[in-house]
């Protein structure tokens, strides 16, 4: 294994391990948001509450580790990504902005549940994944051209391709299911009947969108980058386990039993497909412009990276393992019995 | 847009999205030491006054900690989409401290979401004050991995550069460089003194408007000791500051001075206006700087004259310096005075004007912190890498940075007022009187709610 390989996978891991928990951040405010259009907002505004704002700031670590950590093994990044996605990212900043001030202002501070915040903060999760996802489609190639020596975003081909727009689609039917099957467990180990029924309701409701729009890709994938594609049908076989592991889920939640596998099942499902993806897309960090070889830090510093990983992460997973047991699998504090905020 | 205007544009978003987070980050860093000393206090004496002033100081910290990560991570992402050329250069060499931010920050923010949402769930209260020491070190840690990157721009090294190419590269000597150890320490300093000094502000406005409660008493003089204590410390390291800027940084130091001609026996120059290369209506310290610079009076003080035109920082970052330093003096002083009065029962101390001149202690501090940063940034102009790269070259070349600005100005905006505004309603909606009544009452019902 090269340094190379280990630096994207560790960033990769930390991509997967962001886009399963700012899903579950993304869709819970935004099935809160439509509650509270539909009147239904008590069944699931304390679970919300409950969950997401100790966590969220840990959530956002996660996407700040990608960026700071892609910039560190592969600098080269900066200059081609760095110049180019200054709008798609800024206005991604400014939707973080509105999510974490919702956090500060409205569950931290003085409660200010006036219903217009609410709905921007459910509306900024579904812009949010909308915002960076098409940063996928931008790394197939096509859309981040040369103009001289310098690299510049062609709006025009970005917003007519078809791809993009499937991955944009995608972004949203997973943050919704995704969402959605954690927390119809959340709520069902909250022991809250009616927002089990809900959630479990949404999850099978975007169970079909989000399978069929994954497709999708792959289909446009055929057209817009040929040496991807063919590369995704080597690894079929991946993609088969991911959806398999699909229908395991879907099974669950249908029959009502153990939503605690179902998001097991769920998690792995998109590893594998992430996975797959990821190795489909390799060496490119960028088509055609930028591989992870040509674009990788030197040895030195890379070393020294991983050094720090491996120590960071020693610090960080007995610190992660007393946050879920103190909040995700603590009964007492799931069910809501107590209240313990400064 | 030609290639010079993304330059300034991009200053100007950087500098804005800077002095905004870094009221934030300085807050961010100095509030958590103050929250575990009042609780220990509060343990220690077993004074229910010093933990309910931690646990109300923490309700209001959870909410800059919010605005503070989310404008860290605007700052973080503006690095890379306005100065990818930068990036890419310092990514190769200084990668690793900013990595190992994103580690402590990490290890913070999950301790203070379980610090916030355990308190009294421990019977032991000395427990709960332990969860706090990972939320203080992290804090700590964080401002130190991102001031040695700040430390590397000023002080590059752990790099060569042969024929274009980066090569020798050492992670560890490009960390602790010689700008390293001062900055650090100064930053670090400045940020509990700065809180200090902010909370004690809060305190003092409270007895401004009348209300005489013993609790506000004792808030404001651990805060103002806290403030004094921080207050010598950063004039101490202040004066390390200067002597590692006449070795490494001599352009700025003799910049911010007005100091042209190598000369020994320097005077220091304060405030003034400059008529060519000399100044009228300053004030003078004779062999002030040559001290400053060197610590002995005689010492010869490198001039700004000795540098090419081209590499000179701008004259103005004179002011920033004199703000800096004159408010950081005074609030040495006051403190001092404030403690001294106390210990003496002086009149004066309990005098409206006295208290006022406290309040304005807060907004002061956080006067200087901004001069500090502007007068470091400005003063390494024109570098963004000194002695490698400069600003002009480092600029990302899309055209879209000024509705950018436009933009964050916006949020920026809606940040500041929706932070100050929550805070007082907050606040305001649960005075400490009503809540101390209320403890007494319920036993521990401190919660808002």
């Amino acid at each position: 294994m090269t340094l190379e390989i280990i630096g994207i996978s560790v960033l990769w891991l930390f991509l997967f391990l962001y886009v399963i928990v700012a899903s579950i951040d993304f869709g819970a405010g935004f099935f809160n948001a439509y509650s509270a259009f539909t009147n239904k907002q008590h069944i699931l505004t304390g679970i919300i509450q409950r969950y997401l704002s100790p966590v969220w700031e840990v959530t956002n670590v996660f996407f700040v580790f990608f960026f700071v950590g892609i910039i560190g093994f592969f600098p080269l990044t900066a200059f081609y990504y760095g110049t180019t996605l200054l709008i798609p990212a800024s206005i991604a900043l400014v939707l973080l902005a509105v999510r974490g001030s919702y956090y500060a202002f409205a569950t931290y501070g003085a409660k200010i549940n006036h219903r217009g915040y609410i709905y921007m903060y459910g509306l900024s999760g579904l812009l949010l994944p909308a915002s960076l996802s098409p940063v996928l489609a931008m790394s197939e190639g096509g859309f981040i051209k040369m103009e001289g020596s310098q690299p510049y975003l062609d709006y025009w081909a970005l917003f007519t391709s078809p791809l993009m727009w499937s991955i944009v689609v995608l972004s949203l039917t997973a943050v919704l299911y995704i969402s959605a099957v954690f927390l119809t467990w959340y709520a069902n180990k909250a022991g809250d009947a009616k927002a089990t029924d809900l959630m479990r309701k949404y999850a099978l409701v975007w169970a079909g969108p989000a399978i069929v729009t994954a497709t999708g890709i792959i289909y446009e994938l055929r057209d817009h980058n040929p040496e991807h594609f063919s590369r995704i049908l080597d690894l079929w076989w991946a993609f088969a386990i991911s959806f398999l592991l699909f229908a395991g889920t879907v099974y669950l939640i249908w029959k009502r039993k153990n939503y605690g596998l179902a998001f097991i099942l769920l998690v792995g499902q998109f590893f594998t497909a992430f996975f797959a993806y990821g190795v489909s897309h390799y060496p490119y960090l960028l088509y055609p412009y930028l591989t992870i070889y040509d674009s990788f830090t030197n040895e030195a510093m890379a070393i020294a990276l991983i050094i720090a990983f491996i120590a960071g992460l020693g610090l960080l997973l007995p610190s992660l393992y007393l946050l879920f047991r103190l909040f995700l699998f603590d009964k007492d504090y799931v069910k809501g019995k107590s209240d313990y905020h400064a | 847009m030609g290639f010079e205007d993304t330059v300034l544009l991009s200053r100007i978003l950087t500098m804005m999205t800077l002095s905004f987070h870094i009221l934030y980050a300085t807050i961010g860093v100095g509030i958590p030491l103050m929250i575990l000393i009042a609780q220990w206090v509060g343990i220690k004496k077993n004074d229910d006054h010093y933990i309910l002033l931690a646990r109300r100081w923490a309700r209001g910290f959870v909410i800059t900690v919010a605005v503070g990560v989310v404008t860290g991570t605007a700052i973080g992402l503006q690095l890379s989409l306005l100065w990818p050329n930068f990036m890419q250069l310092a990514g190769n060499v200084i990668a690793l401290p900013l990595f190992m931010e994103v580690f402590a920050f990490f290890f913070e923010a999950i301790f203070l979401g379980i610090y916030l949402y355990t308190w009294d769930r421990f019977e032991d209260q000395r427990k709960h004050l332990l969860l706090l020491i990972p939320v203080a070190l992290g804090a700590a840690a964080s401002s130190v991995f991102i001031t040695i990157v700040n430390a590397f721009m000023n002080a590059p090294q752990g790099f060569d550069i042969l024929n274009g190419e980066l090569v020798n590269v050492s992670p560890l000597l490009a960390m602790f460089n010689p700008a390293m150890p001062t900055k650090v320490a100064h930053v670090m300093a400045t940020a509990f003194m700065a809180s200090a000094f902010v909370l004690a502000s809060i305190a003092a406005l409270r007895l401004v408007q009348g209300s005489n409660h013993i609790y506000h008493k004792k808030a404001l003089l651990l805060t103002m000791k806290l403030g004094f204590v921080f207050s010598i410390a950063t004039a101490l390291i202040g004066d390390f500051s200067g002597k590692y800027l006449a070795e490494y940084q001599p352009e700025k130091l003799a910049a911010a001075e007005w100091h042209f001609e190598t000369e020994g026996e320097a005077r220091l120059i304060l405030f003034g206006v400059l008529d060519g290369e000399e100044p009228k209506y300053a004030i003078e310290i004779p062999y002030a700087l040559s001290i400053l610079a060197h610590g002995v009076p005689g010492a010869e003080v490198t001039g700004l004259n000795e540098f090419p035109e081209d590499e000179r920082p701008p004259l103005w970052i004179h002011y920033l310096f004199d703000t800096m330093v004159t408010i950081g003096m005074w609030l040495a002083f006051f403190s001092f005075v404030f403690l001294f009065g106390t210990w003496g029962n002086w009149a004066i101390i309990t005098k409206k004007w006295f208290r006022w001149l406290t309040v304005a202690g807060g907004p002061l501090a956080l006067i200087a912190i901004e001069a500090g940063w502007w007068f470091t940034e400005v003063g390494r102009q024109p570098w963004i890498l000194r002695g490698y790269l400069r600003t002009s070259e480092a600029a990302t070349t899309s055209g879209q940075v000024d509705l950018m600005i436009i933009l964050f100005a916006g949020l920026y905006f809606i940040l500041g007022v929706g932070t100050i505004v929550v805070l007082s309603r907050m606040y305001k909606r649960n005075p400490v009187e009503k809540e101390l009544a209320d403890r007494q009452k319920g036993g521990k019902g401190g919660d808002p709610e």
